[in-house]
Parts: C-alpha cells; sequence; structure tokens
C-alpha cells in the first residue's frame, strides 16, 4: 500500500479534473480553466479567489463542500438574490472522461446533481470522485474541542465505508426525535423507547465503522512516509469501547440499556448525555510519544499530512479509487525539507491534487511535474513559466 | 403574459409533486393545445373523483364506495393486517398481488419534531382492529420514522396474543415502499419476520 513516486501511475489513469466551469459561484462570476492530470498549483494574493475554486471541486463530492456552506452562501453575492450557482467539471480517470454539474437552480434550496448530462443523487458522485481536504481551519484541529475531530473523523470514516453517512444521520435523527420528546415532557415511554432502539441499532453500527476504519487508518498512519511523522489513531468513546469489547450486538444492547437509564439525566441537560456522537479521535506523534495537540504548529500540521495521505492510500486500497487532494495553503507551516517530500508524493498519487498559496517559490521543487496557475481578483492564468524561472 | 385564468392554472399545477413552474407551464399549454382530447376530460374526471372518492372509515383507504372495494371483498384473509405509512404505499402492495389480507392505513408516521404522535395517527383504533387479526404486518418505510412508528406499534400489540411481523429482506435503509420495485416488495413481504 507504499506510495512509491518510482511506480507513479501513467499520467493518463490518473482521476485528474481536466476542465471546471464556475458560475456565480462565491467570488467568480464565470471562470473556465483547463488543466492536465499534473498537480495544480494555484497562487495569488490574499482574497484572489484561491479557496474558493478548492471549494468549486469539492462540490464535486456529496455534502456540503470543504467549508460546509449551505447553498446560498456559496452563489455570488453581487448575483441577484436566490439566482443559481454552477460548478460543472469534466473528470478524466481509469473510466473515461466524465461531465459532472452541480449547483442550484432558480427558486430551489436543494443541491441538484447532474452525471454525464443526467440528473442524478449526490450520494451517486461518490462511484466517480472522492476528494479529501486540508484546510487552515483544520490547524487548529488538534487543539479546539472535540466536533471539528468528530466531523473530521466521519469524514474518513465515510472515505472508507459509504453506508456510514446513512447510519450517522439516522442516529443524529433519532436521537433529535428522543431530545424532543424528553422536552415535551417524555409522555410516552413507548415512544421513547422505539426511538432508543433506533440510536441503538444506528449507534453501534456507527461505532463499528469508525473502529474499522481507524484501524486500517492507524496501521497505515504507524509508519512515518518520508519527513512526514508515524502517527497513531484511537477513539474516546464509550460505545466505540463496548463494541471493540464485545462487538457490535453487545454493544447495541449496552447502549439501548444506558440511554434508558440516562432519560431523566437528558431531559434535564436538554441533549443525550451518552453515546457516539460524543466521542473523540485521540491522536499521537509517535516519534514524539506526545498527543497531537502538544506538538507544534509545524509538527501538528505534519502530522495531518501524514493522515490525509494515509487515508488516500487506504482508499485507494479499499476501492481502486484514488481521492482528489485540495491542499488549501499547506506550504504554509511546512519547512523546505517536508515541503519537497510532499510534492514528491503527491507527484505519485493516482489522483491529481490541487494546491494554494502565495508565495510560487515554496512550490520550487514541484519543477515540471507539477501545472502552475496564478490566481487575480477572480481570474485564473495558466503560469506557462516555471516557478522557479522567475526567480532565478 | 398569460391571462389570469391561465396563471392560476399554472400556479395550481406547480403545487403538484414533482412539478416546477416551469414544467407547470409546460402542462398547461400542453391542455389547453388539446382541449377537447385532454383537458375537458381531465377536468371532469378531477370533479367526479373530488365528488365521490373519499377516505374509508374502516382502513384509511381512498374509494368512492364505503367501505372501500378491499375491505368489502370477501376473498380477502381477515387474519392478515397489513400497516401502511400512506395510501401510495397500499398502492404498492396492492400492485405486486402478493397479498390478500386487510390493510390499514396510519396517514403518517411518528415525529415528535414534526408534531405527530399516537394520537394522530389512530394507533389507538389500529390496536382494536388488531384483536380480530393472526397477524399484524408493519409494512412502513425503512426510515427512523418508519422503524421507530414500527417499533413503537410493534410494543403497543405485545401481549395481545397477535403474531407482528414486519417486512425484512431487500427494503434498504431509507427506502419508501412507494419508490420500491414490485419484485423487491414481494421478496420482503415473504421474508417478512416476526417482531
Ligand atoms: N458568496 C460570495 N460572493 C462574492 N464574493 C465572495 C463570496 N464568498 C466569498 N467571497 C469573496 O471571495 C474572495 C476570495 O476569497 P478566497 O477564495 O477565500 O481567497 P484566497 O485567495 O485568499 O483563498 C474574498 O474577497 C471573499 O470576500
Ligand atoms: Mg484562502
Ligand atoms: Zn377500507
Amino acid at each position: 500500500m507504499t506510495t512509491d513516486p518510482e511506480d507513479a501511475q501513467d499520467a493518463s489513469r490518473r482521476l485528474a479534473v481536466r476542465r471546471l466551469t464556475l458560475t456565480d459561484f462565491r467570488c467568480y462570476p464565470f471562470l473556465r480553466l483547463e488543466a492536465d492530470p499534473r498537480p495544480v498549483v494555484l497562487t495569488g494574493a490574499n482574497g484572489a479567489g484561491k479557496t474558493n475554486l478548492l471549494e468549486a471541486l469539492s462540490f464535486l463530492t456529496p455534502g456540503r463542500g470543504m467549508r460546509r456552506a449551505t447553498l446560498s452562501e456559496v452563489a455570488r453575492r453581487e448575483a441577484q438574490d436566490g439566482a443559481p450557482w454552477a460548478v460543472a467539471a469534466v473528470l478524466d480517470g481509469p473510466g473515461g472522461p466524465v461531465e459532472i454539474g452541480t449547483g442550484r437552480e432558480p427558486g430551489s434550496e436543494r443541491r441538484t446533481v447532474r452525471i454525464g448530462g443526467s440528473p442524478a443523487k449526490a450520494r451517486e458522485l461518490d462511484g466517480i470522485a472522492s476528494a479529501l481536504w486540508l484546510t487552515p481551519a483544520m490547524d487548529r484541529l488538534f487543539t479546539e474541542g472535540a466536533g471539528g475531530r468528530r466531523r473530521f473523523l466521519d469524514r474518513l470514516v465515510f472515505g472508507q465505508d459509504h453506508g456510514h453517512a446513512a447510519a450517522a444521520a439516522a442516529y443524529e435523527h433519532a436521537m433529535r426525535e428522543r431530545t424532543r420528546l424528553l422536552k415535551a415532557g417524555g409522555g410516552d415511554a413507548a415512544w421513547l423507547t422505539a426511538l432508543e432502539d433506533a440510536m441503538a441499532r444506528h449507534g453501534a453500527t456507527m461505532a463499528a465503522a469508525r473502529n474499522a476504519a481507524v484501524a486500517r487508518l492507524d496501521a497505515a498512519c504507524a509508519e512515518a512516509v518520508g519527513p512526514f511523522p508515524a502517527a497513531r489513531l484511537a477513539l474516546a468513546g464509550e460505545v466505540e469501547g463496548w463494541t471493540a469489547e464485545g462487538g457490535a450486538a453487545a454493544a447495541e444492547d449496552r447502549l439501548r440499556a444506558a440511554l434508558f437509564r440516562a432519560r431523566a439525566r437528558d431531559e434535564a441537560a436538554g441533549a443525550a448525555t451518552i453515546g457516539p456522537h460524543r466521542t473523540d479521535l485521540a491522536v499521537r506523534h509517535a516519534g514524539r510519544d506526545l498527543p497531537a495537540g502538544q506538538c507544534s504548529t509545524g509538527e501538528q500540521k505534519a502530522v495531518l499530512v501524514s493522515i490525509v495521505l494515509a487515508q488516500a492510500r487506504v482508499r485507494t486500497a479499499l476501492s481502486g479509487l484514488a481521492p482528489l487532494l485540495l491542499l488549501d495553503e499547506v506550504a504554509a507551516h511546512l519547512d523546505a525539507t517536508r515541503r519537497a517530500a510532499l510534492y514528491d508524493v503527491l507527484s505519485g498519487l493516482n489522483a491529481q491534487s490541487w494546491m494554494t498559496g502565495t508565495d510560487e517559490r515554496t512550490f520550487e521543487s514541484f519543477g515540471e511535474r507539477a501545472q502552475y496557475f496564478r490566481v487575480e481578483s477572480a481570474t485564473v492564468v495558466k503560469n506557462d513559466f516555471l516557478p522557479t524561472d522567475e526567480h532565478r | 403574459m398569460v391571462g389570469p385564468e391561465l396563471e392560476r392554472l399554472i400556479q395550481v399545477l406547480s403545487r403538484l409533486p414533482g412539478l416546477g413552474p416551469r414544467s407547470a407551464r409546460r402542462a398547461a399549454l400542453h391542455l389547453i393545445e388539446r382541449k377537447d382530447v385532454l383537458m375537458r376530460p381531465l377536468a371532469e374526471a378531477l370533479a367526479s373523483a373530488a365528488d365521490s372518492v373519499r377516505r374509508c372509515p374502516v382502513c384509511g383507504n381512498f374509494d368512492s364506495v364505503e367501505p372501500c372495494a378491499i375491505c368489502s371483498d370477501p376473498r380477502r384473509d381477515d387474519g392478515l393486517l397489513c400497516v401502511v405509512a400512506d395510501v401510495g404505499s397500499l398502492w404498492a402492495m396492492e400492485r405486486t398481488g402478493a397479498y390478500a389480507g386487510r390493510y390499514h392505513v396510519l396517514g403518517g408516521l411518528l415525529s415528535a419534531l414534526d408534531g405527530v404522535g399516537p394520537e394522530d395517527l389512530g394507533i389507538a383504533r389500529l390496536v382494536t382492529r388488531a384483536a380480530a387479526a393472526r397477524e399484524v404486518i408493519l409494512a412502513t418505510p425503512a426510515t427512523v420514522e418508519g422503524q421507530t412508528t414500527a417499533h413503537y406499534i410493534a410494543d403497543r400489540l405485545a401481549g395481545t396474543g397477535v403474531a407482528v411481523s414486519g417486512l425484512a429482506h431487500g427494503v434498504p435503509v431509507g427506502g419508501e415502499l412507494d419508490y420500491l420495485d414490485d419484485g423487491t416488495i414481494s421478496a420482503a413481504l415473504r421474508a417478512r419476520r416476526s417482531l
């Protein structure tokens, strides 16, 4: 499962965005960009529109994109109220070129998706494209609250096991119903029991999927790749612990019983005080034998990169389909050695990666293995010269 | 652009499921262009259905006779009672031809967030009807609300002596009965499990 730059895949088989068209998306009234399968480097000043472009790419997968925005937030502000926006792409990969289109249609609050010109469900995008992203906001992932880590965790799990999203959504739904019922006085005990049964079934499914995914990821992270640190991943959560101990069926029974016992407490708290919605992802920097949150900012970034690269390897091994990597400001906290190593790995991946930065020079060691674009007030121009030429 | 009558027609049409403003305009135009062969017959069919079709007081199905044709069919098995969320699901079951018992249409599903409780679904009336049956088949959708409702009804029927089963295989999580193909429903019906 290692990624050896030597056996870099034939570039023609790499999953890649070959053409991207944005209409009234964020700061872009219209943008058309053509790319080859090599990694893409976008540089430009703050506020030029680099992150918006990566965000547009993240909408080629199910969900709310890398900023978790609503459909109206990403519509261009200057366009009229409720106006449509669209992200269209031609992807090329092992299965040949596919057209994907997504956006909001006039007057609609739902995201429409088209695959090959026909209407499709967002989750059908999974079979075609997947993406993993790192954003500057995630630099604080290890030091801030568990909520961000749990979302990160669930995205990783979902990438390995698509059923996880349905189980998590069903669990959340049953939990919200139970909380509402408890707030309303919790009158009907049989109704509460029915909802706790749903929470227990879906919660145990979630925990089992998380355990399996984290075990794969931990194994893939256990070895350092070049200067990227080995990391150890573990889950801190009762239900995941019960599942590991006695299997999902036993965990389901224990969660059902625990929820029943917690009714009065949960009514007072106005929320469920036990369940997989409270689980945390614990990450350690193996070399330093420290929790990631206690490492330097640069080391934390390197650990995050390790995890994302490990996930890309796991996904490729599981499905044969490598994810697109969207790495926003990735060079910011990495030293020159780590940057060079990262570019080596990305050049050998079986899917295109997209990177942003303010300074071209931080991408020098990519050389001709990447393609370069300059982003300036919502326009994107291809740089035909390697960044090194400018700075020689 | 269009007169008030046509505007009103478009507006009403656009409230139909699956029709937005654009397809409503297309449908209205299609009707006007075929006034005699389509529009008048449709208007008559709508008026006569609106006058005669009502909810069956026994099972909740729609029909122009009371009780409905299913409830009054002597060849159907009184011992089997199939509980569905809505009439769309009843029709989906009927299309398979694999079921020859009676129905009970809930008219919705338990949802605390939407304020739909057991009283709104007439579950007490279902419990009374179930006393006369051998087996109650819970054919609510495989969504959280559908499964919660099924669990709730099974709980209310526990101890009454009637066997309770649920649709088993082939119904995917999140699956609405109405959207499943008929073969999937028949398989789920044959493989139902006791609850
Ligand atoms: N919905 C929107 N409509 C118009 N402009 C937007 C919208 N959302 C963000 N912007 C603007 O887009 C610009 C570029 O943002 P961004 O892509 O994050 O820049 P950067 O190149 O620094 O990553 C910012 O000035 C921001 O205010
Ligand atoms: Mg940015
Ligand atoms: Zn009837």
